[in-house]
């Protein structure tokens, strides 16, 4: 991971947030994110992002799980330790759907979070460079990536001109690092280049 | 984006005049102030309850569950009973959370949070009940399916007593991660705005150094609706299959095809009471009556009324059956044992009546619906009520069985089992009152989601916008435009 230069942008309502996602767009600016303080719809297409296939994975891990139900279950009962239960058949499929329905249910909701969470390098003792304060709070905060040629002064301009209410610079790390939030802690990485 | 209007004749879901700022401080306040006195009063009296109990269990660990009163015939009194009991009582948090955000009940955001965590503190204490039931407690693992040196020998996986061990420890794990996955966002929120070093820390262990990136809501979005969607059957299953525990049997009063829909409504039916009992206080307490509005408790009324009337079907729908089958067996079950309030449990019976069947139709009543005082007293009756359903089905199925040598004409729980049940009482008030002091009892960016749609001020500002024609609506625009322009003719 490296640090980069950001410009930061801070909308105070969602309804001008849009039309300044567009515009940022339009102008060819490169939008390294918005944070938000609670799930605006739609402003994932607005940003161009793609859909999210967490939905697919949390499919596939259930059927994992009726299937690790299903052939466990036929094995124990109907090959390793066959029970005789009034003559009854060994391969008793109606009396095993409670376990792997429950088992279908696990392995995909444990699964999903295991797989959020990896995806979105969320963790205990993760930390992470937060622009604003109050992106958690009441601010919208989009996050523009500069390059060498992009004019910082006149990007601000034109976020002040999109409704942003508070505009800055930041240089910061974009990746995570093992860390504390009581802290000011640099990553590892960077440690080292300033010895 | 999607059209930002609610029908005014909806009740606006947070009242006053707010804008994101003030709905994280009212939520997060009670977090960051120090605890009242009367918080400090329930929580010592919920720990005490709680030590009891572990002694309850220490007795009954060293002594055996002799010690309960339990008896060959009554095998399965109180705890069995509490068992049912508090994992009724967690559907409630599955059923706000997961159904009625499938069904986008836009109400479920005031009372969700609170509700998904009274879901795991209840089914904890639920669990509690059959491990220390097994009696030698040491060798509960034999439940798990592991390889092992007798054999190895394997569980029996076509008993219900093992579908509900995975029934039980699945619906926790899920609800758990419902829950905290969902809190994530709150969570980021309290740790943004700490003031001390120590919360910060703290908060930014428990938030897991979440952003609130645009992606991250996405992704989150796609969980929240998938785990929504697993979770509503799954509370269904649970449910279903802690009434196979009796259904699959061949007691008279148990071996009933009924017993899964009649035991779903009877969970939603206590776990919505048990809701009301913790909300209607917490809303006093911490001031959030503008979240946890009179519409919130009266849908949740709504909710009460329904599903026991749905229960009071399926008592009559038993009584019927016990008369209709001409079983004597059966017969005996319900019109004696039970229905006969002069047979030695009619009491208990007819208690379970009066409190689930009768006291909630006074709900077909607006105004009881929105009387906090009504709503209050009744979520204690129903939870009453649906004790004794629990202890009528399996106290007075038991005590009289096929053989009349081994009957047994009166049970009564000892002290140690009562103590064990004040125990679970004790463990599930501990972690509320711890909850409510360290987490936001109310999903804040949820709220925040909905504020501008169905807050009070916002819905005033769209008023005008029901006096229009249907086609100026429509070509209004989407969502913000609407707003502005209904700004514009406010202030003409």
């Amino acid at each position: 991971m490296a640090k980069k230069k950001f410009v930061v942008g801070c909308f105070d309502d969602e309804a001008n947030l849009f039309p300044a996602v567009k515009k940022v767009r339009t102008a060819g600016y490169k939008i390294h994110d918005v944070y938000t303080p609670f799930a605006v719809h739609g402003l994932d297409h607005e940003m161009g992002l793609r859909e999210t296939s967490l939905h697919t994975a949390g499919f596939i891990y259930g059927i994992t799980g009726t299937a690790t139900a299903l052939s466990f279950i036929s094995w124990v009962l109907t090959s390793d330790w066959p029970l005789n239960i009034g003559g009854k058949p060994h391969f008793a499929l109606p009396a095993w759907i409670p376990i792997i329905f429950e088992l279908t249910v696990l392995f995909a909701a444990v699964g999903m979070v295991l797989t959020f969470c990896y995806l979105c390098q969320l963790s205990p003792f993760i930390k992470k460079h937060h622009f604003h304060a109050r992106a958690t709070d009441d601010l919208f905060v989009m996050v523009i990536e500069t390059t060498e040629k992009t004019n910082v002064d006149d990007l601000k301009a034109f976020l002040a001109n999109a409704g942003a209410v508070e505009t800055d610079v930041q240089i910061a790390e974009e990746g995570w690092w093992l860390g504390r939030y009581d802290k000011d802690q640099v990553p590892f990485q960077n440690k080292i280049v300033a010895a | 984006m999607h059209l930002k209007y609610e029908s005014q004749l909806r009740e606006p879901l947070v009242y006053g005049t707010k804008t994101y700022h003030d709905v994280t401080e009212d939520i997060v306040r009670p977090i960051e102030a120090k605890p009242s006195k009367l918080w400090y009063i329930g929580f010592y009296i919920a720990v005490a309850l709680l030590l009891f109990g572990i002694y309850s269990i220490y007795r009954d660990v060293t002594y055996g569950i002799g010690q309960w009163n339990l008896n060959k015939t009554i095998g399965w009194g109180w705890d069995i009973t509490n068992f049912v009991w508090w994992v009724g009582i967690g559907h409630a948090g599955t059923l706000i959370s997961a159904i009625l955000l499938l069904f986008r009940q836009g109400w479920r955001t005031g009372v969700n949070r609170a509700a998904e965590a009274m879901t795991i503190f209840a089914v904890m204490c639920a669990g509690q009940f059959p491990i220390w039931h097994m009696g030698r407690v040491w060798m509960a693992f034999f439940v798990l399916p592991y390889a092992n040196t007798r054999g190895p020998l394997w569980v029996n996986f076509n008993s219900p007593l093992l579908w509900d061990v995975f029934a039980i420890s699945t619906y926790f794990t899920v609800s758990l991660l419902f829950w905290y996955s969902g809190l994530l966002p709150d969570l980021a929120t309290v740790r943004d705005r700490a003031k001390t070093k120590l919360r910060k820390h703290l908060y930014g262990i428990a938030s897991f150094g979440w952003t609130g990136s645009t992606k991250h809501w996405q992704r989150h979005e796609s969980l929240s609706l998938v785990l929504a969607g697993l979770s509503a059957p799954l509370v269904l299953s649970v449910h279903t299959i802690v009434s196979f525990d009796f259904a699959t049997s061949v007691v008279p009063g148990w071996h009933t095809t009924i017993f899964p829909p009649y035991f779903v409504a009877g969970a939603i039916f206590s776990g919505f009471a048990m809701t009301q009992t913790l909300l209607v206080v917490v809303r006093k307490v911490f001031g959030l009556e503008d979240y946890v509005t009179m519409g919130h408790i009266e849908a949740m009324n709504k909710v009460i009324v329904l599903t026991g009337s749905i229960v009071g079907v399926a008592y009559l729908t038993e009584l019927f059956m016990g008369w209709y089958s001409q079983n004597k067996y059966e017969g005996y079950t319900f019109w004696y044992s039970r229905a006969n309030l002069f047979s030695p449990y009619g009491w208990s019976y007819w208690g379970m009546m009066a409190c689930n069947v009768l006291s909630p139709q006074i709900f077909w009543f607006r105004k009881m619906r929105r009387n906090l005082y009504i709503t209050f007293f009744m979520s204690v009756i129903v939870n009453v009520g649906m004790w004794f359903e629990r202890f009528v089905i399996i106290v007075t199925s038991l005590y009289r069985d096929y053989l009349p040598s081994s009957w047994s004409v009166y049970y009564s729980p000892s002290i140690w089992e009562i103590g064990f049940y004040l125990g679970t009482f004790g463990l599930f008030f501990t972690c509320f009152f711890l909850f409510a002091k360290y987490f936001p009892v109310i999903a804040i960016a949820e709220i925040k989601y909905v504020l501008k749609t169905t807050g009070e001020s916002y819905k005033e500002k769209m008023g005008h916008l029901e006096s229009v024609s249907a086609s100026v609506f429509a070509h209004s625009g989407h969502g913000h435009t609407v707003v502005e322009n209904s700004n514009f003719h406010v202030n003409q």
